[in-house]
């Protein structure tokens, strides 16, 4: 039924485009129906197989696994974890998004080192899998469906909000690029990649709501952490560090701006 | 009005006056500092990023436009004498070329329009920089993955003629978007040092030149 409506738009496209724009639909079409393909079959799922068993599996020097790991919803407590992130922690008395909860667990219930804990933190290739990226992949996908419902009734919610909409308009480097170049209109593309707005609800809903995702491009599933990290060596800005505060603020800022919207990672992108 | 019943109005409304400003008085004492969120961003930045290859530290301070820009952007708008000001200083940066020419190569000029490589931290520093033109506009027609940050360039030339002023006026845009329109999307190429005078002679070409495919 779907691809019948969709023969029919693409007629009717046929009809009415110049050949620039025909070109251009039948490309956007062509990536739709890939997507349409692999929906049902995400490779993420294998991400999220690995995660589901790293989370049960003993490992540091004190050969604890982290399933008394507290992601905010209490000690083993997953399900529903995710869409509330990231959030203030009493014990560490910061707000934290997955990884940095994540990192925080790995250390104290199972004695690594920060270093430890980081390494290989973003996924490239057979030979450099990611732990870390297994883990959210898991921990995401326990909250699909979903709505996602980041507070901020902590003050240091609500700072860590407001300093990430800061960052978000932050123009800087020699491109003059703040997140909010790209992301801050309707309807804009880049190359044939459409920009989500994420000043707005339905736009930030798009953005949040589908990370995790399985990249065909990459072979790799990249999460939010990646994501930023991504966009912003694309705004030539220096290097993120991993789960660092400006990373989680901007991540709560993104996350606030979704509430309300049913999260929908793993996904699978171009 | 009996001068007693006058005594009490005036001993009430001083009372009133009285009460009124200690509540005031203790609302400020409650009401925290509005929090200064811009530099607390600044601040949580700096020890969020790291120097790697050419994408230095220093890329995080701003210049008076980019710190305007982003007030702006972030729900301050540009008063409009700030905004004239502003394009006049953008204005007052750009260079023309030395030898009067405008046009270079439009073969080479596409492959800058094409290329997004360059001042990233993953990026070699020996090779130029490109102009990535077509992340953001149409140029020519044959190029289909083109995106609309920007406005279609398609037929630039064509369109506008290539008459010195309009020659001018196209190198100030290239150079320093911002001369024209304060927070303009678009990067300052030549004022920024992302394009050499050259590469921006073969973008000019690209756009302006009868054989280049922008112009067909």
């Amino acid at each position: 039924m779907i691809r019948r409506t969709r023969i029919a738009l693409l007629a009717v496209g046929l009809a009415m485009a110049s050949p620039t724009a025909l070109a251009q639909d039948q490309a956007a079409e062509g990536i739709a129906q890939y997507r349409d393909m692999l929906e049902d079959d995400n490779p993420a799922d294998l991400w999220e197989l690995r995660g589901a068993e790293l989370w049960k599996t003993p490992g540091g020097p004190k050969g604890a696994s982290l399933e008394k790991c507290n992601l905010g919803l209490g000690p083993g407590i997953v399900k529903g974890a995710y869409v509330r992130l990231p959030r203030y922690f009493a014990d560490t008395g910061k707000v934290q998004d997955l990884e940095s909860r994540l990192i925080t667990c790995m250390m104290t219930l199972q004695g690594r080192s920060f270093e430890e804990a980081t390494k290989q933190h973003f996924g490239s290739g057979s030979e450099k899998k990611s732990n870390m990226e297994a883990l959210v992949t898991w921990i995401a996908a326990e909250s699909r469906g979903m709505k996602i419902q980041v507070s901020t009734t902590h003050p240091k919610e609500k700072d860590a909000y407001e300093v990430g909409k800061q960052i978000f308009f932050f123009h800087g480097g020699p491109h003059d690029f703040a997140c909010s170049t790209c992301h801050s209109q309707d309807g804009r593309r880049i190359r044939l990649q459409d920009l989500p707005n994420l000043t707005t609800p339905e736009g930030a809903r798009k953005g949040f709501g589908t990370w995790p995702a399985y990249r065909v491009s990459q072979g790799e599933v990249r999460t939010m952490q990646h994501r930023l990290y991504d966009c912003f060596r694309q705004q030539r800005f220096p290097e993120p560090r991993y789960a660092s505060d400006a990373i989680t603020a901007l991540t709560m800022y993104l996350a606030v701006s979704a509430n309300g919207g049913e999260f929908a990672a793993p996904a699978i992108k171009r | 009005m009996s001068k007693r019943r006058a005594f009490w109005l005036g001993a009430g409304a001083m009372v009133a006056a009285m009460a009124v400003s200690g509540a005031a008085f203790a609302a400020d004492k409650k009401q925290p500092k509005k929090k200064d969120y811009r530099a607390a961003a600044l601040e949580v930045m700096k020890a969020s990023f790291q120097a790697r290859g050419q994408a230095t530290l220093d890329r995080l301070n701003q210049d008076e436009a980019q710190a305007a820009c982003s007030r702006s952007a972030a729900g301050e708008p540009l008063a409009s004498d700030l905004k004239k000001k502003m394009e006049e200083a953008q204005s007052a940066t750009v260079k023309y070329p030395a030898d009067s020419k405008y046009l270079g190569s439009w073969k080479s000029g596409e492959r800058i329009a094409q290329t997004g490589r360059g001042l990233q931290f993953s990026d070699d520093p020996s090779e130029p920089a490109g102009g990535n033109c077509y992340a953001c506009h149409q140029l020519s027609q044959q190029e289909v993955a083109y995106g609309t940050i920007g406005p279609s360039l398609y037929r630039y030339g064509k369109l506008r003629g290539n008459s010195e002023p309009m020659l001018k006026y196209t190198w100030a845009k290239l150079w320093n978007a911002q001369a024209f329109n304060a927070c303009s999307d678009m990067p300052r190429f030549g004022h920024k040092g992302i394009l050499t005078e050259e590469q921006l002679k073969d973008v000019m070409a690209l756009l302006f030149d009868p054989e280049s495919p922008v112009n067909q």
